[in-house]
């Protein structure tokens, strides 16, 4: 128990991590598929991230140095503010470094710079069910994972293609875990999906409101669902960051008058500060 | 640059929070309210949000009031997050309602019966016209006149109901009456749900859900006749075995409101015709809240009792996965968060599906 909060060390009593950890193990265990736990109410409201801030709370130690990012930004509100409860509630050190981070929490991207072993990649995830657009009732999408019955989510991205010559999801695509269960990778943009495959880093995913935990081990495969002939093709701004000039990572559209006007940003605000240092560096 | 500014930042943050705790107060030359007036003086908003914050604790609730600036649902979250830390020690013995000490009992199906109608504090037979003298700082009311109170224990109308057979018994269920109840802050809600964890996911319901819901039943979507047998209200002593004890001993008590809706019910191939229970509960004075569960609990129970079950009302996880309404909130605001990364690939994806689309139209 910290003197200064109050509240143990990262919010959370012990057996609640213990709890938390133990359904983390088991998702580990079986890669993609949903652990249902006991989630707790959380200071932050629902949809703010309460799933992953659980995960990091219980996986966190006085050692680990912590990155908060919503959107790929550490300076986004959200952000400031996760990052701000756990300094509070945890006094751990936070970075915005990806390569220091130990534990990074994020929400809608997987950050450009690659992972290594070692590091923990915590999501926020708002519907932990893939298949809930098209099979609201968990009780029957609980029997579809078990029979590993996924013939509906192949439909609907045939009847995409038939109708619109693509695939229309763009964020939140569906990804099959190590050739057995469809999973959502949480809202990030499709670009983002090819990073989950075979990433050296531990992928943890918390679903505060709907109770669930899941997650991706290192190395394991993950692949986005596509055709043999209409391969999945991940989507990103034709352009250049306009700090940066990157033209591989991911972009912010950013509208600069009313008159037609836009330029586009990386969205990752670490990836994109390093490479101006570095090109200030270079001058 | 101008998206820096978008996205905001900790002064930023900062400053809003100042800002809002000066709204909070508001205009300074103003008394400031205290969280006592809030206890006395605004106690049904305190039951509310005890009864949607899960927290039996009428001081914290009103101080939760005060920091919510009134929003309610924003007290039950402040309540709820508080209540989460919490250890939990024992379960408490089944409340006796029986043993209630009445101020509010009436039954809608008798005219008169043992205990007697007993009004209590109730807005029912009020004009509702405003009351400009109270607008005036006034002293307070002159007392209520006092009856020396029924020293007959009250018995329930679905007991009396129970005594000619009309009334069916409630299922044990399978666990033991000694087994401890489900508990959905500590465990994820399942489905097919138990009825003890439906009506555990209903207490902390909201209110105006549930009353939509309730309502929903009457004018057709879902099987109801209901009448209400019952609502009491009043205070219920509460009662723990500490283990090292190994015997009960009671360690307060609390303000309830039960409500039990008596319903008609056909009958079955298994079972003769008889009335079915609807069952409401919840901490404080909380009518309105006790009889709408009351009447979602019996639309739940449809597919127990082998009628149809079409109506929204009569679906489990459609009512108990959305009556949530610190859960709800959560999700519908959540939407103000930035999304500008997905909202930034479904540009991308709209403008390549509609060039396909223009392009085909073209040729």
């Amino acid at each position: 128990m910290s003197a200064t909060t109050g509240y143990n060390f990262g919010y959370l009593d012990e057996d609640t991590k213990r709890m938390i950890r133990r359904a983390l193990l088991k998702a580990v265990a079986i890669p993609g598929h949903q652990v249902p736990f006991g989630s707790r109410e959380m200071p932050l409201p629902y949809g703010w991230g309460t799933g992953g801030i659980q995960v990091t709370a219980s996986v966190i130690g006085p050692a680990d140095r912590l990155k908060v990012i919503d959107q790929g930004a550490d300076d986004t509100t959200n952000a400031v503010s996760i990052r701000r409860f756990f300094a509070r509630v945890a006094g751990v050190e936070t970075t915005e470094r990806t390569a220091e981070a130990s534990i990074i929490q994020t929400r809608h991207r997987i950050p450009e710079t690659p992972l290594r072993e070692g590091q923990i990649l915590v999501y926020q995830v708002p519907m932990p069910e893939p298949l809930f657009r098209l099979e609201p009732r968990v009780a029957e999408t609980k029997r579809m994972h078990a029979l590993a019955d996924y013939g509906l989510m192949h439909v609907k991205l045939y009847e995409d293609i038939a109708r619109h010559g693509h695939v229309a999801i763009s964020y939140n695509y569906p990804v099959m875990v190590n050739g057995r269960y469809l999973m959502s990778p949480s809202p990030i943009p499709a670009f983002d999906n090819p990073k989950m495959h075979r990433n050296p880093a531990l992928q943890l995913f918390g679903a505060g409101r709907e109770k669930r935990i899941y997650a991706v081990p290192p190395y394991t495969e993950v692949r986005s669902l596509d055709f043999e002939d209409h391969p999945f093709e991940p989507v990103r701004a034709r352009a250049g960051c306009a700090l940066c000039g990157s033209r591989e990572s991911y972009l912010d559209e950013v509208v600069t008058d009313d008159a037609g006007g836009r330029i586009f940003v990386c969205s990752d605000t670490d990836y994109c500060q390093s490479r101006q240092a570095r090109q200030e560096a270079a001058e | 640059m101008a998206y820096v500014a978008v996205k905001g930042g900790e002064r930023a943050i900062e400053a809003a929070h100042a800002w809002l705790a000066e709204a909070r107060r508001g205009e300074p030359a103003v008394p400031e309210l205290g969280v006592d007036q809030v206890e006395e003086q605004l106690g049904l908003a305190v039951d509310r949000v005890m009864a949607e914050g899960a927290c039996y604790d009428r001081g914290l609730a009103a101080l939760a009031i005060k920091q919510a600036r009134g929003d309610l649902i924003e007290a039950a979250f402040l309540l709820r997050a508080y209540r989460t830390t919490l250890p939990r020690f024992v379960a408490g013995a089944p409340l006796d309602t029986g043993a209630m000490r009445i101020r509010r009992r009436i039954s809608a199906t008798y005219k008169d019966l043992p205990g007697g109608q007993v009004l209590g504090p109730t807005f029912d037979y009020t004009h509702r016209l405003l009351d400009f003298a109270l607008a005036a700082e006034g002293e307070a009311p002159p007392p209520p006149p006092e009856a020396p109170a029924e020293a007959e224990r009250m018995p329930r109308v679905t007991g009396i109901l129970a005594q000619e057979g009309l009334m069916q018994p409630e299922a044990r269920g399978e666990a033991p009456a000694e087994a401890e109840p489900p508990d959905l802050t500590r465990e994820p809600l399942a489905f097919p749900a138990a009825r003890p964890l439906r009506l555990q996911s209903l207490a902390r319901g909201d209110e105006g859900f549930l009353l939509a819901l309730g309502y929903s039943t009457q004018r057709g979507y879902g099987n109801a006749h209901p009448f209400v047998g019952e609502i009491r209200m009043g205070e219920v002593a509460v009662e723990i075995t500490p283990p090292e004890l190994g015997f009960p001993i009671e360690i307060g008590e609390v303000t309830l409101t039960e409500c039990q809706m008596v319903n008609q019910f056909a009958g079955s191939k298994t079972e003769p015709p008889q009335f079915t229970r609807g069952y409401g509960l919840t901490f404080g004075h909380a009518e309105r809240k006790a009889m709408a569960m009351a009447l979602v609990d019996r639309a739940l129970r449809a597919r127990e009792l082998g009628e149809e079950a079409t109506a929204p009302a009569e679906s489990e996880e459609f009512v108990l996965y959305h009556c949530d309404n610190v859960e709800a909130t959560g999700f519908v605001e959540h939407l103000k968060l930035p999304h500008y990364v997905d909202f930034q690939s479904e540009l991308e994806k709209i403008r390549q599906l509609r060039a396909t689309a223009l392009r085909e139209a073209a040729e």
